[in-house]
């Protein structure tokens, strides 16, 4: 883990230096410095590009944020030797949307469709962490009807599976595996096919809610669902054969983007990241939250911390969800969707026909919407990413004082530095694709 | 077959009767007055105390992750601030979460900023994670965290004017007239 | 020899140099890749291989803006990105079409808010408008596929220059998901 060196030198070419203070330092001495995070301003950077170059100088070359492989807007530059990354300067905000300034507008029953869009190759989870926070906040986390909560993880487990196909076919596209995307594809719509049936939307489902879920199973949902199960089990050892056991692919990422386990912990990196790393922490297993104790599945782990690890991580915890979605086949019961305490709940479509006080209550539900009794509280789930949190503070009326999404991917990109350092710009391409950041999360 | 209730794992119903035990409990352990928070454990050090608390509770408590930070203000807020006796509040409170492996227990501190003078030690000597989440909370809400190695906005551009999240920055909604639709189906 | 010249009759015909040019307009389409948001998600479901972009040939997205002729702006567009998006629509060579593709690229979206250009409209002169939320593939196909009748028949242009200098056509197709198949070929791909 690269220290902060309180005592302000640093090892250069001609020994050690006495490094300025930040503020008086030059473009010329600040390249100096070791370390893996660049820090200059963008000003700074772009002056450089006027300089004569000098033997000890390094370049600085910009990658995006409009780049076919950062996986959305995030833009890095990169200080280069030859080819060699040395340090990274991410830059992001190119997809901030004010998100949490907007969640302190909607009410409860309209946040989940702003967080949705937050994370969106998983929605689902993004809804199921807000629709907790205010669950507990509400203090009825405890009389969510099961079947609800075995949908919510039922949905999510799908979520998962799509996702991480999503990150199979985005891995398998930017080493040049070009038909691993077609694949990957392939199988996500089949899972979005069937969200779409479940949910009514293929993605920014706005389906969990605080109390439960939007709508109830649709008939023919576990033909659907067996369906999917049976078609992605053996394709998934098709891409063993495509990717895993392949020379070229192994080539590309084992010993890529090492991270050990104390830097991941230091940089606050959870989810397939650090387990690459061999520490076995998965939220599902050891916080567990919804009925997550009562189902059994691996946590996967890997051993070297390279994006070869991630990766497998990846394909194997697809297996491990379709396992979960069988055992959660078998063990849901019947019951209600959503809770019925009438101070969260919507009435039934059917009985706003008939009943005035139905109608009302209809109405202010959706117009006024629903008080949270004041406090704070902190959820957290595991999202395909890593964990996901919501930090929510309400003081007592309909709409959120403060949401605060904590983001994986937002975290992780500040460990993509010490990830990057020493490798090549192809590497570079490699090392983003296996931390798999999506930067509506990052940004919000 | 499936219990009639879920693991909730939040809001623990470490109840009210207990909640004073664990509360007292926390501020013998750890120094600093601490509050419950739908059954949350919630510390509230000063700013001078934050470091050296996170410090310990780093090295000798096993909270080896700094899963989140982030800050709150408190300008619009309309119920009563539930802090303990010897907390002042103030307008900005900076949140910090923590996490242990091995305990499997989260932790969180409240550290309250006032507007006049809004800096707080950074964190980044302790966990290097807090780098950018420090710097979001400063270009969100112009908190301004010393020793900080990069303090420079993350989200917006670098030039922008204004700490969007603080409550009396508007949201900036345009007002929308809606037009008459000519594909109406 | 005895042919001669009448044979030719089979194998030359005459078009006015406008629909040639519009024909081949209308089959050179290469996007540049613009995904921003979740918008970014559908439009590479929309090249896979369900829904296949490829049979009009525009499966390739390059990254490069000089290499492309439609940018799909796909996502909302922040205030930081605003100037990138203006540099790239910038970079790309005559003749070039922008398909804003989601309502937060088309007018700001659901996040009506400091932080997002309420409509990409106001940096690009956008063509066509595809609306959803994200608008599924079948609505992007639509949005490409009524962009490709209208250079055909050269209405995009018509309408470009009734919108004033610099504008875009601004068509604003309907949403195509989920729906039923048209009822016939005649009906299908008929724009705005």
């Amino acid at each position: 883990m690269t220290s902060v060196s309180t005592d302000a030198t640093a090892r250069t070419y001609e020994g050690s230096q006495e490094l300025t203070p930040r503020k008086g330092a030059g473009a010329a001495e600040l390249m100096r410095e070791v370390g893996s995070v660049l820090r200059m301003s963008e000003a700074e950077v772009a002056a450089t590009a006027d300089d004569e170059p000098t033997e000890d100088q390094t370049m600085i070359l910009n990658m995006g944020p409009q780049h076919p492989s950062t996986h959305g807007v995030l833009r890095l530059m990169l200080e280069l030797e030859g080819e060699t990354v040395l340090r990274t300067k991410p830059v992001i905000g190119y997809l901030h949307t004010g998100m949490e300034k907007t969640g302190e507008t909607l009410t409860y029953l309209q946040g989940p469709t702003n967080v949705t869009r937050m994370d969106y190759a998983s929605p689902l989870f993004n809804e199921l962490v807000f629709s907790l926070a205010t669950e507990t906040l509400l203090g009825i986390d405890g009389d969510i009807p099961p079947r609800a909560q075995w949908i919510r993880m039922l949905l999510c487990e799908l979520n998962r599976m799509s996702s991480h196909l999503l990150f199979l076919a985005t891995n398998g596209l930017d080493l040049g595996a070009v038909s691993m995307m077609l694949f990957g594809w392939r199988e996500r719509e089949e899972t979005l096919r069937l969200l779409e049936m479940i949910t009514g939307l293929r993605m920014n489902h706005n389906f969990i809610r605080p109390g439960g879920v939007a709508a109830d199973l649709p008939d023919g949902w576990r033909d659907g669902v067996l369906r999917v199960l049976d078609l992605c089990a053996p394709r998934l050892d098709e891409y063993d054969e495509l990717l895993t056991g392949q020379p070229i692919y192994r080539a590309r990422l084992q010993g890529v983007g090492v991270i050990t386990a104390d830097e991941a912990i230091a940089l606050g990196a959870t989810g397939p990241i650090l387990r690459s790393t061999g520490l076995p922490w998965d939220l599902r297993k050891d916080m567990p939250y919804l009925f997550y104790d009562q189902v059994e599945f691996a946590a996967v782990v890997g051993s070297y911390g390279d994006a070869f690890d991630r990766y497998a991580i990846r394909l194997n915890e697809v297996r491990e969800s379709m396992a979960i979605v069988r055992q959660i086949l078998g063990a849901l019961p019947a019951g209600d969707y959503r809770i019925q305490d009438r101070k969260v709940t919507p009435p039934p479509r059917a009985r706003i026909d008939e009943s005035m006080e139905a109608l009302i209550h209809h109405f202010k539900i959706f117009t006024e919407g629903f008080k949270v009794p004041e406090g704070e509280v902190y959820c957290a789930v595991e999202s395909p990413r890593g964990e996901l949190g919501c930090y929510m503070v309400s003081d007592g009326s309909a709409v959120p004082y403060r949401m605060h999404i904590r983001g994986p991917s937002f975290v992780h990109v500040q460990a993509l530095p010490h990830m990057l350092r020493g490798g090549l710009i192809a590497d570079a391409v490699a090392v983003i694709s296996s931390v798999d950041p999506i930067m509506g999360e990052v940004d919000r | 077959m499936s219990d009639t209730q879920a693991t909730s794992g939040f809001g623990k119903e470490s109840v009210a009767d207990e909640t004073g035990a664990t509360t007292a409990q926390a501020e013998t352990r750890f120094g600093v007055p601490a509050t419950s928070s739908r059954g949350q454990l919630v510390l509230h050090p000063s700013r001078d105390q934050l470091v050296d608390l996170v410090r310990t509770l780093r090295d000798d408590e096993g909270y080896r992750v700094c899963i989140d930070l982030t800050a709150v203000d408190y300008l619009a807020y309309e119920a009563p601030r539930r802090l303990p006796p010897d907390v002042t509040p103030e307008r900005f409170e900076v949140v910090v979460g923590l996490l242990s492996h091995d305990t499997h227990e989260r932790l969180r501190l409240r550290v309250q900023v006032p507007a006049d003078d809004a800096t707080c030690p950074s964190l980044f000597d302790v966990h290097p994670g807090t780098e950018a989440l420090e710097r979001e909370v400063y270009d969100m809400y112009g908190i301004e965290f010393t020793d900080h190695p990069d303090l420079s906005r993350i989200l917006m551009p670098e030039d922008w004017d204004g700490f969007p999240l603080r409550k009396d920055h508007p949201v900036g909604a345009i007002p929308v007239q809606f037009k008459g639709v000519q594909n109406a189906r | 020899m005895k042919r001669g010249l009448e044979g030719l009759d089979h194998n030359v015909f005459t078009a006015k140099i406008e629909d040639l040019v519009n024909w081949s307009r209308r089959r050179s389409f290469w996007g540049v890749t613009f995904g921003l948001a979740c918008c970014a998600l559908e439009m590479m479901a929309a090249g896979a291989s369900h829904y296949d972009l490829g049979r009009f040939g525009m499966e390739v997205f390059r990254a490069s803006p000089r290499q492309s002729d439609l940018m799909i702006v796909a996502g909302r567009l922040s205030q930081k990105m605003a100037p990138v998006l203006r540099q790239v629509y910038d970079q790309m060579m005559e003749p070039k079409w922008v398909l804003s593709m989601g309502v937060c690229a088309s007018s700001g979206g659901m996040f009506n808010n400091y932080a997002l250009v309420q409509g990409v409209d106001q940096i690009v002169p956008v063509d066509v408008y595809a609306p959803g939320c994200p608008p599924g593939p079948e609505t992007l196909i639509h949005a490409i596929n009524t962009i490709h009748e209208q250079i055909q028949n050269g209405e995009l242009l018509r309408r470009r220059e009734a919108r004033g200098q610099g504008a875009g056509a601004g068509v604003v197709v309907e949403q195509r998901d989920g729906q039923p198949e048209p009822a016939t070929a005649a009906s299908a791909g008929g724009g705005r």
